[in-house]
This record gives structure tokens, sequence and C-alpha cells, in this order.
């Protein structure tokens, strides 16, 4: 008998049932539902009204961004250097961006802890941001690194053909036709960053809180409810963020963007 | 050729890659308004030349001079020159019209003027109803319009076209092939045009000029070039021919497929070795003897739309293509003519392989990076000259039997056997006369056989 290829399928699809969707649907039910099982809009109310998560909230936000923004303007020039130097010579210099990643997140975390504790320097917001970017940094560059060393150069010659001189080039080509990459990178960093919570810890020593850490102490002091509404806001974000990109997203994939 | 309107000259321009030579000593002169192109097969360095006028590269040695001026320093986009690129590079990010006002806005043209000459562009080139389209959602045929578009709105000097119509079909490609020429002529502006199709050379050039392996072959009009091609390389690569080789006899008398015909050229000596070409539609074929000069049997006929293609093998051994708008019938006796002014005499670039080597003992001579075993009777270590006819080289299906190997690299036939050059595994070039059917870029083992014919001679030491 011949195994029709919709039944490899079948493992993956109970995988996908049992771990993501079926998380959602609860997340969903207990973000709507009061602690006395009614369904009720009071978790979203009691968020608004709460200034102090409301505070945290809108504070990661603006880390996340801070991250983005810092990755993007760190990441694209090295990505467009490694993508401009010859072959062999960017194949390593990619392979030492990639290289920390294969050590364990909280591992090179803590690692920065010990280094900051070395150097005496206060933690706090500075070394908040310091981490974040230095882990995240390479998921802005790869992206980028991979549109820009797939971009035609015939485009670039083009350019030039055209009487563009080389900073015309960058910014009227070059960036333009790189943009599926920085979409790539820019989301990339943006989810991780608004949701993560060990480095806030790890790097502040619990003295800033990000809303990643709001709704875990939440669910680790049993009310299930109000973080899962307010893990339910988080997503509704990054979802707005992923909209927001949609229309690119086609691109990104032709280009060769990671997502 | 160094008139005083010439826009572009070359002069002694050298370029190598990595140590590989991909320019040798180019001289060229191109005349304003004049339509030129480069032809030769790939890797002849036909695109190197271009990206060198267009400023993507600069040469090694020599200079390129624009009304002349050298413009060795400057940079491609302060150029007077617009290239249409081999797969269009039209921005994916810009529709249609950006795309073609893309050098004008550069230049701060006013919206106005932009506007203007964007549409007349478009007009030109039959384009008008796409400005605002996607140039991903055009077909390839329409996008080499644009692009072409794209380069003459800006009004160029000269305009550098690269295989351009490469990626169409055969139809399209006709087709775009009249209006280039329409445009060149209406236009009144230098093109410079780069193919490997020597129909298309033919076709659209004032001028052509044949390149292989870096260096310019030959340098004239459509109608010299296929008429008179200086060497057998130009006469096979240009249109259908037959290449033979001959005996000049003397002024006005050849002989070649083992008779000897009258013959308009003078001046290549007495009894000299020559190539010979005569285009096949030069050939007459009969039914009847009279007033013919040699007879042979048809082998093949086939039908080629206009006239018929007739293979034939003469009486003497060997095989001549033939055509004639009059079909023959396989194994019927046939009786040519050629008249004298058809047959085109070149000198041979070579009458057998030269080499130099050192002797390193009685039986083995170091040649092309390897001992060969040559008998000989100079002393160890003697610097060596070594002759090797085309005949005594034989080629190895099995690279281990020959002492070194090689790639095939270039194939001729010359009515009864195959004359191929082959390209050492060092990059020496060897050239062989076999029966043997070889396909390019074939994989062989080489060693020397026919020892008797093997010349060798002291090299005199000129330091």
């Amino acid at each position: 008998m011949r195994i029709k290829r919709t039944t490899w399928a079948l493992p993956y699809f109970i995988f996908l049932l049992l771990f993501v969707a079926l998380p959602l649907v609860m997340v969903l039910f207990y973000a709507f539902h009061g602690r006395d099982g009614g369904i009720t809009l009071a978790n979203f109310v009691r968020f608004f009204q709460t200034p102090e998560d409301l505070h945290t909230f809108v504070y990661s936000i603006e880390i996340a961004l801070i991250t983005t923004v810092l990755c993007l303007l760190l990441g694209y020039p090295a990505a467009w250097i490694m993508s401009n130097s010859n072959l062999s010579r960017s194949s390593i210099t990619v392979m030492l961006f990639i290289l920390p990643m294969w050590i364990n997140m909280l591992i090179r975390t803590l690692a920065t802890v010990a280094l900051f504790d070395f150097l005496r320097a206060p933690l706090g917001e500075a070394t908040l941001i310091f981490g974040m970017v230095y882990n995240f940094l390479p998921f802005m560059i790869y992206p980028i690194y991979n549109t820009l060393s797939k971009m035609n150069k015939s485009y670039i010659e083009a350019a030039q053909d055209l009487g563009a001189n080389p900073v015309t080039v960058f910014t009227k080509v070059t960036v333009p036709l790189s943009m599926p990459g920085v979409l790539s990178g820019v989301l990339m960093v943006f989810m991780p960053t608004i949701s993560t919570f060990a480095v806030a810890e790890l790097l502040t020593m619990n003295k800033i809180k990000l809303f990643g850490t709001t709704i875990q102490e939440n669910i680790n002091n049993g009310m299930w409810n109000y973080g899962a509404a307010l893990a339910l806001i988080m997503l509704v974000i990054i979802g707005i963020t992923m909209l927001f990109s949609d229309s690119e997203q086609e691109q990104a994939n032709e280009a060769g963007g990671l997502i | 050729m160094a008139g005083e309107n010439n826009i572009i000259k070359l002069e002694n321009i050298s370029k190598r890659y990595d140590g590989k030579t991909v320019l040798d000593n180019i001289n060229l002169y191109i005349r304003e308004g004049e339509f030129v192109t480069l032809l030769g097969p790939s890797g002849c360095g036909k695109t190197t030349t271009l990206r060198l006028i267009a400023g993507f590269i600069q040469p090694d040695e020599g200079r390129i001079l624009l009304d002349g001026n050298d413009i060795a320093g400057v940079p491609p986009y302060k150029r007077p020159l617009n290239t249409v690129f081999q797969r269009y590079a039209l921005f994916p990010h810009l529709d249609v019209y950006d795309n073609i006002a893309f050098g004008l806005k550069l230049r701060k043209t006013p919206t106005n003027e932009i506007d203007r000459r964007v549409r007349k562009a478009l007009k030109m080139v039959a384009m008008s109803d796409y400005e605002d389209r996607d140039v991903d959602s055009l077909s390839g045929g329409q996008q080499q319009r644009v692009a072409i578009a794209r380069a003459l709105v800006n009004e160029p000097r000269v305009l550098l076209l690269d295989e351009p119509l490469a990626a169409l079909d055969r139809k399209m490609r006709e087709d775009m092939q009249l209006e280039l020429k329409e445009m060149h002529q209406k236009l009144g502006i230098t093109f410079i045009y780069v193919t490997h199709d020597q129909e298309e050379a033919l076709t659209l050039s004032d001028t052509i000029v044949v390149m292989r392996e870096g260096k310019i072959q030959q340098i004239g009009t459509p109608r010299d070039i296929y008429n008179e091609p200086v060497n057998s390389f130009v006469a096979d690569f240009i249109g259908e021919s037959n290449i033979l080789d001959g005996t000049f006899i003397k002024d006005g008398l050849v002989s070649f497929i083992g008779k000897e015909f009258e013959c308009v050229d003078t001046g290549f000596g007495e009894n000299a070795p020559v190539d010979v070409v005569v285009r096949p539609e030069d050939v007459y074929i009969r039914r009847s003897q009279s007033g013919t000069q040699f007879s042979g049997t048809v082998k093949s006929c086939i039908f080629k739309g206009v006239h018929n293609e007739i293979l034939v093998d003469t009486d003497e051994g060997f095989e001549m293509t033939i055509q004639d708008y009059n079909p023959f019938e396989v194994g019927e006796k046939v009786y040519m003519l050629i008249k004298p002014e058809d047959i085109q005499v070149m000198k041979k670039e070579r009458t057998a392989n030269i080499l130099t080597g050192t002797v390193k003992d009685a039986g083995t001579i170091q040649l092309l990076g390897a001992d060969f075993p040559v008998s000989c009777d100079f002393a160890a270590g003697t610097p060596v000259r070594v002759e090797v006819p085309f005949s005594s080289v034989d080629l190895m299906d099995n690279l281990d039997e020959g002492v070194i190997s090689g790639e095939v690299h270039f194939i001729l036939y010359k009515g009864n056997h195959y004359h191929l050059t082959v390209r050492t595994d060092d990059g020496d070039f060897l050239y062989v006369d076999t029966n043997d059917i070889w396909d390019k870029g074939d994989l062989v083992g080489i060693r020397f056989s026919d020892q008797d014919e093997i010349r060798i001679s002291e090299l005199q030491n000129e330091n």
C-alpha cells in the first residue's frame, strides 16, 4: 500500500494541535474568564487600571524599539561590509558573528553580567540594552547580509551606468533592494525582545522589570486569568507588527530573508 | 581607420584575471555614429572589452580614449555612455516610468522635461501604455525594450549593448534586430554591440570585430568578414564554410582536395601550405560533366527552407558542403565547379607544433611540463626546439595513457580530417590532425607517435 504524503504530515499536525493551537485556546479561555469561571472582560479592564503594569508594558516596547534601532544601526553596515568583501574572508566574518549563538543565551548573559561586575559597571538600563543588542544583533545581521549578498551586482552597475555616484547607488538602489532583509531583521529582533525577561532579570539584578517578567510573576502567583490576558495583549502587539509587514513578507521570502 | 571622427580608441589594452590573460594587446578605433559589433565565442574577451569601455573595470595596460582624452580615472557614472545589460538589470523596486526616469532624476532634470523625455523614450520602444507597470510583470521582450529606453533617454554619446537579445526567442530576436537597426539610423549615436551570434552581427553591424581568446582576429564590414576571412577560425565562425588544407602553387593557382584550381589570390609564395575557404553557396553542382572541375557522390541532401544542403564525397576522398536550390538524390553522381573569385586563400597560422624543451637523457625530452619519450642525440641539459607535426600528436580516451592530459578546445573539419586545438592542463595549446571524432570539452590523454616525423634542433642560446 502506498502511503500518501498527507499521512506523513500527521505527526506534525498532532504536534501543532497539542503544543500550539491548544495553548492558544487556553490562553484565550483564561483571558476572558474570571476566577469564578464566568465570561468577563475584567482582566483587560484591570490591566488598563493598573498604572504599574501599563507603565511596564510601554517601557518594554520602548526598550524593544531602542534595541531594534541599535541593532539596525550596527547590523546594517556590518552586513554591508561583509557582503562586499571577498567570499572566503566574509564567510569567516559571518562565522564570527554567528559563533556566540552556539552558546546558550542564559550562559552568555551570565558571562556578560560577570564581565560588568569585573568592570564595576553599575547594572541598569544601559547594561540591559547592551545585553539585548549583544544577544539579538546576529538576528539583524544575518537576514540583511543574506539579501545583500544575493543581490544581483548588475543593479549596482546599472545605477552607476545611469550616473549614480557611490553614495547615490547606496541610497537609491542598495538600501531599497535590501528592505526585505531589513524587515526580516527588525521582526526577528523586535518580537523576541518585547517578550524577553531572563536577560532583563539577570542584567539588571531585577532592578528593571519588563513586561515578560510581569506575565511570569502573575502566572507564578496563580493569577492565571490576568496573566493570560497580559500574554494575549502582547500577542496582539506582535500580531500587529506582523500584519504591518505582511505585504513585504513575500518579497522577503523571495529575496532570501530569514523568516 | 585613424580618422578625425574617432569617438573611442582602445590602445594596447591588456587585462588579466588571476594571471590569466583575458585581453591581449587590443587596438580598436570606433567612429562616431558607427554600429560596431564585438563578435566571438564565450570567453573571447568581448564582454570584458565592453565593461572596460563602460568603466566597470580598469585595464592592466593600455589606454582608453574618448574624444582623444584618456578616461582611465573617470568612473562609470561620469562617462557619457549608457549600457543595456544582458539580463536587463531593471530595478525591481521601481516601476517602468521610474526605471526610465532614474538617470534623468539623478541629473536634476526639471520634472516636466523628465516627463516629456520618458514619454518620448517609451514611444520609441513602443511601450507607451506600460509606464505604471511593475517591471516584474513584463515579458522578456518588454523588459528589453524598457532597458533600451532607460539607456537611450539619457541621450548618451555611445550606447553599449551586452548580448541584449540573447534571452529572447528567435522570432522576437529578429524583430528586435530590425528595431535596433532603425533606432541606430534615426538617433545617429554610436552603438557598440556584443554578441556571439554571427547572424546577428552580420545583420546589424557597420563594422564587425571578430575576437578569440583575448585577441582581435579581424576587423571589417560584414561583407569583408564573410567573403574574405583572414583565417580558418573566422571562416568557421562566420557562416557555413568548407575549410581545407591546400598548397599555393604559384600566383593564381592553388591546389586542394587533390585538384588544382585557378584563383585570384597572389603573394603567398610558391608551393606554400595554405588554408582554403570555399563557401557552400559558391560551389556549383551539376548533373552533367561539361565545364566542371571535379566529381563526387551525394552523401546526403537536407532541405533547409530556401536551399538544400548537400554533402558530397568527392572522388578524391574529401567531403564538401554545398548549397543549391535543387535537391539531389543520395548516391547520385554529381559534378562540381568553383569559380576563381570564390576561392579564399589564407596563410596558415602554423604548419606544426613548435615547442621548446630540455633534453633529459638520450630518450627523454622535458616538454610542456612533463617528460616525453623522444629519442635524440643531444647531451642532457641541452635546450632544444621540437617540431611536432599535427598528425604526430595522439589523443587517448584514457587520460593515464597520455604523457600529459588536456581538453579539446576547438574543432575544425578540413574535408577529410579534423584539425583540433587541444588545451593542455598547463594552459598550452597543441594542434592535432586526426580522423577520430572528438567533441569540444572532451578530456584527452596526449602523447606523441611517429617519432621519425618529430624534428629536434638545438636552441640557440640568445642570452
